[in-house]
């Protein structure tokens, strides 16, 4: 495989790596939660997809399906924090982490129960096509997931910038007492945010299954993804994406380069560097507490 | 020799001068209050003193020794107490245990012996126990002894932050605003401990506070900032009637004003 | 709630607070050392297994419960427990009278000063921070592999003690004994560290690092400090676990092992002694109740015994989320509750033990 060729493998997985990226830093940057089943929901976006489209299962048309899976997950999630999360509101950060760590664990049973265990491919339009692009081939599926991610990544800094939703989001994250004297609904912007969280993490899924196979377990790619989003900056949309890039990138680069067995430790070696020299990440976001 | 000496100290936060060359000294056995604004830099000198913060330019000397190179946690080793405006009480613990902390200072027990419990540590707890216990005596906490401090009501909670300070067994105590949320009975209460701080237990206390009632009625000198800069320095009477100090609360008349009056 | 009438200090220093707390626990010892004329062998194993992650959940629940640090990577220290106790059986011929403490203190000091860097750190960058721990430290495991025999893994010999041989199969009674004796020092251990200056400092740093600092803490020393106590004796249950186990090598000691051992301390309720016994005996009995009910429900329905992958963690996580809605202070709490409430009665109040609601502000400004 050429040097371009892995760089737009590591770049389309680091885009998928983003995406879950950004879910997780949409939730915390609304709610301060951290969302470990992010990566599970990605699988479960991926799976509904796929449950929807191959022929198989329901059969749709692949187009179809998409905005019907996305829709699902959207749903799911502003189900979940209205069913689950809003009693425990007010409870600390730690116990919403453990917490989704076992709905991960729960996900991950339910979808191998449905969807069974052996791995499957999504069946996709642009499933083995190329596409030329000045002379070099490449695989349409991965560029698809470039141009995607940063399409969907534009939109939801745009998002949380300038409309009068972001910024209520970003208010009831940082002080809920105050956003509720400011007459924000906090709760309902949380399960709002939820709802956002899954619709990016089914893109994630369905992009993911559109370039190779998948099975229940692919959850936990949320644990690099989560490595990813730190890198970058767990309070910053690009940063994320920025994380999620430069996981993607070291992992083929690291293999290719480094001896066996150390290619898939250095995404977490550098997030252990990371921590220790700048645990706000890359595109930092916190300011200092007056006592 | 003054107890606590500032010299020139000015801090900075980015493009914002929260403290502008302030100096003044603190001699042992007294009170000293810093009034002024919101803003003034009162709570910095405090964060300064305890050194979360470190002065751009200027010294701060404890005992005539600079103290700027030492951790924030060497601070209470070297007798210098502080409480916090906010309240800063460990919430899921008792006051008991709070106020234990406070003997962090004065432990001699190390780790290993703290983990077999031998019968030096056993005597050590004794002692400290009733170290503390002159605290509760002397704050009247005695009913709260046992109580989380999760469930106390906002006075208690000021209370028990002070005790935890005394618990230190300090030479200089650093008060942030003691009488700050208070009835008046219970910033009476203040007024009297902080007078008992100063002729029973000699303690040198410097105060922040808003209350000038307080202040005047303890305190043997004052010193008036605003804006990070030194107003005036004195007996309370000299400060509150100082003209710099009058502008900075009041106001000045302008033309339209003095034509009406 | 019984109302204890004080006269001396020691009445507050003492481990228990009037005798009747004291002949409770008697009791429980008693029945405790009594055990193995009380069940079969294997229940006796289990019952030894039980008492090996107790151990294991002790060790983090000092860190999490009593110094507010959460870790997520605690199973990288039962693997360094486990394999420096084995290595230095095998390699260096030592005995495991001293093997054993030594693997302590090595999983010990390798925590310490694992957390230095880290101490800076909060919260859920803390939990990242231990999750790349345990995955640097599997993959290290192989990577070693000379040393450690990587991914085919290791058998530890049985434990030799003054010529005594004690093996989970041929002397099970013993090995108990042998489980039995170290978890009860370890027991004491974690009730000295609460009663002393040095657990208070852990509580401190866990409420207000500013004002601990202010006491004279020195926070990133106590930290770590909390940090080595609490892997040194998880490195001892990992000790224990190797030899339980027979066999073990990197998969053994994954990152799906460190959040078990987080859920188990929530489930068993955060902050106490007990609640590393019931968080424990979830984890440790979890997989043969569901094999027995699978079994029963098998032989109703009529079908053979569904093996489906992934259950186990998916019933854990079900009765964790089941908790952490309805009892967020953990199967110890429930009890706290149900004692109170009989021991009040008929003057118990419904939410004697709500906490105060608190609104989120930022981590974000600290």
């Amino acid at each position: 495989m050429g040097v371009l060729q892995l760089i737009v493998s590591g770049l389309a997985n680091g885009c998928v790596y983003g995406l879950i990226a950004m879910g997780f830093v949409l939730i915390y940057k609304a709610t301060e939660a951290v969302n470990f089943a992010q990566g599970d929901f990605m699988m479960l976006g991926a799976f509904i997809c796929l449950g929807l489209t191959n022929p198989q299962f329901m059969g749709l048309p692949f187009w179809v399906s998409v905005p019907i899976a996305i829709a699902i997950m959207g749903a799911f999630g502003y189900a979940l924090d209205l069913v689950v999360l809003r009693r425990m509101f007010g409870q600390s950060q730690i116990a919403i982490v453990i917490l989704t760590i076992a709905l991960g664990f729960v996900l991950r049973f339910a979808a191998g129960v449905i969807w069974g265990h052996e791995p499957v491919s999504l069946v996709t339009p642009m499933a083995g096509k190329n596409v030329h692009f000045g002379g070099l081939v490449l695989g349409a599926s991965e560029v698809a997931v470039i141009v995607v991610t940063v399409v969907l990544t534009g939109l939801l800094y745009l998002y949380f910038n300038r409309t009068k939703l972001g910024v209520a989001m970003q208010a009831s994250s940082q002080n809920q007492l105050a956003a509720y004297y400011m007459g924000i609904p906090v709760k309902r912007i949380h399960s709002l945010i939820w709802a956002l969280s899954g619709m990016t993490a089914a893109v994630a899924g369905i992009l993911f299954a559109s370039k190779g196979s998948i099975d229940p377990s692919i959850g936990l790619l949320g644990i690099k993804a989560f490595a990813a989003a730190v890198i970058g900056g767990f309070g910053s949309l690009p940063g994320a994406l920025l994380g999620g890039i430069i996981v993607g990138l070291i992992e083929p680069f690291s293999g290719r380069y480094m001896p066996s067995g150390y290619s898939q430790i250095m995404p977490y070696l550098l997030l252990f560097l990371i921590l220790i020299f700048r645990p706000h990440g890359i595109l930092a976001q916190v300011h200092a507490k007056k006592v | 020799m003054s107890l606590l000496e500032l010299e020139n100290v000015t801090l900075r936060f980015g493009g914002l001068t929260a403290v502008s060359e302030v100096s003044f000294s603190v001699e042992e056995g007294e009170v000293f209050a810093l009034v002024g604004p919101n803003g003034a830099g009162k709570s910095t000198i405090f964060n300064l003193i305890s050194r979360i913060y470190t002065p751009a330019e200027g010294d701060i000397r404890f005992d005539g020794k600079s103290i700027l190179d030492r951790k924030p946690h060497d601070i209470a080793r070297l007798g210098i107490a502080r409480t916090f405006q906010n309240i800063e009480l460990f919430d899921q613990a008792t006051v008991m245990q709070n106020l234990l902390v406070g003997r962090h200072r004065h432990r001699h027990s190390r780790m290993w012996s703290e983990l077999l419990f031998t019968p030096f540590v056993r005597s050590e707890e004794r002692r400290h126990r009733e170290a503390i216990e002159k605290v509760i005596d002397f704050l009247d906490l005695q009913a709260y002894r046992d109580k989380y401090i999760a469930g106390l009501p906002y006075g208690v909670r000021k209370v028990v932050e002070m005790g935890r300070a005394l618990a230190i067994e300090p030479r200089l105590l650093l008060l942030d605003e003691p009488a700050s949320g208070l009835s008046v009975e219970e910033t009476q209460d203040v007024a009297f401990w902080v007078e008992d701080i100063k002729k029973q237990m000699g303690v040198t206390v410097l105060m922040v506070e808003h209350d000038m009632h307080l202040v005047a009625s303890v305190s043997d000198r004052v010193l008036a900032l605003a804006d990070g800069k030194m107003l005036a320095m004195g007996t309370p009477h000299e400060v509150q009637n100082h003209p710099k100090v009058v502008e900075a609360y009041i106001g000045v008349a302008d033309e339209h004003e003095k034509v009406l009056a | 709630m019984r109302t204890v009438f004080k006269t001396s200090y020691d009445a507050d220093i003492n481990l228990f607070r009037h005798k009747q707390q004291f002949g409770w626990y008697l009791a429980l010892l008693l029945i405790a050392v009594a055990l193995p004329l009380l069940l079969s062998t294997f229940a006796l194993g289990e019952a030894t297994n039980v008492l090996i992650w107790a151990i294991a959940c002790m060790g983090l629940m000092i860190l999490v419960g009593q110094s507010g640090q959460a870790s997520l990577g605690h199973a990288a220290f039962l693997a360094i427990g486990c394999y420096a106790n084995v290595l230095m059986q095998q390699r260096l011929g030592l005995p495991f009278l001293v093997t054993f403490p030594l693997a302590g203190l090595i999983a010990g000091i390798a925590g310490a000063l694992i957390a230095l860097p880290m101490t800076k750190l909060h919260g859920i960058y803390l939990a990242i921070g231990t999750i790349a721990i345990t995955i640097l430290v599997e993959d290290f495991i192989v990577l070693a592999a000379p040393l450690t025999n990587g991914v085919i893994g290791l058998i530890p010999p049985p434990i030799t003690i003054f010529g005594l041989t004690i093996d989970r199969y041929s002397t099970p009674n013993t090995l108990y004994y042998l489980t039995l004796g170290i978890t009860l020092l370890v027991v004491l251990a974690y009730r000295n560290l609460q009663r002393s200056p040095l657990g208070r400092s852990f509580a401190a740093i866990r409420d207000s690092e500013i004002s601990a600092q202010a006491m004279g803490v020195n926070v990133a020393r106590t930290k770590a400090v909390a940090f080595g106590i609490s892997t040194g004796i998880t490195g001892l249950a990992g000790a224990l676990m190797g030899h339980y186990a027979g066999i073990f090598n990197n998969e053994t000691f994954n990152l799906i092992i460190s959040i078990q051992l987080l859920l188990a301390i929530v489930i068993g309720g955060l902050g106490s002694i007990h609640g590393a016994f019931f968080g424990a005996a979830i984890v440790a009995l979890l997989p043969q109740t569901i094999a027995f009910a699978r079994d029963i429900l098998g032989s109703l329905v009529g079908g053979g015994s569904i093996a489906i992958p992934g259950m186990e963690a998916a019933i854990f996580g079900l009765i964790l989320i089941l908790f952490i809605l309805f009892e967020p202070m953990g199967i110890y709490g429930r009890w706290v509750k149900i004692r109170t409430y009989f021991e009040l009665f008929p003057f118990y109040r419904r939410d004697m033990f709500r906490r105060q609601k608190a609104y989120l502000k930022t981590e974000r400004m600290r």
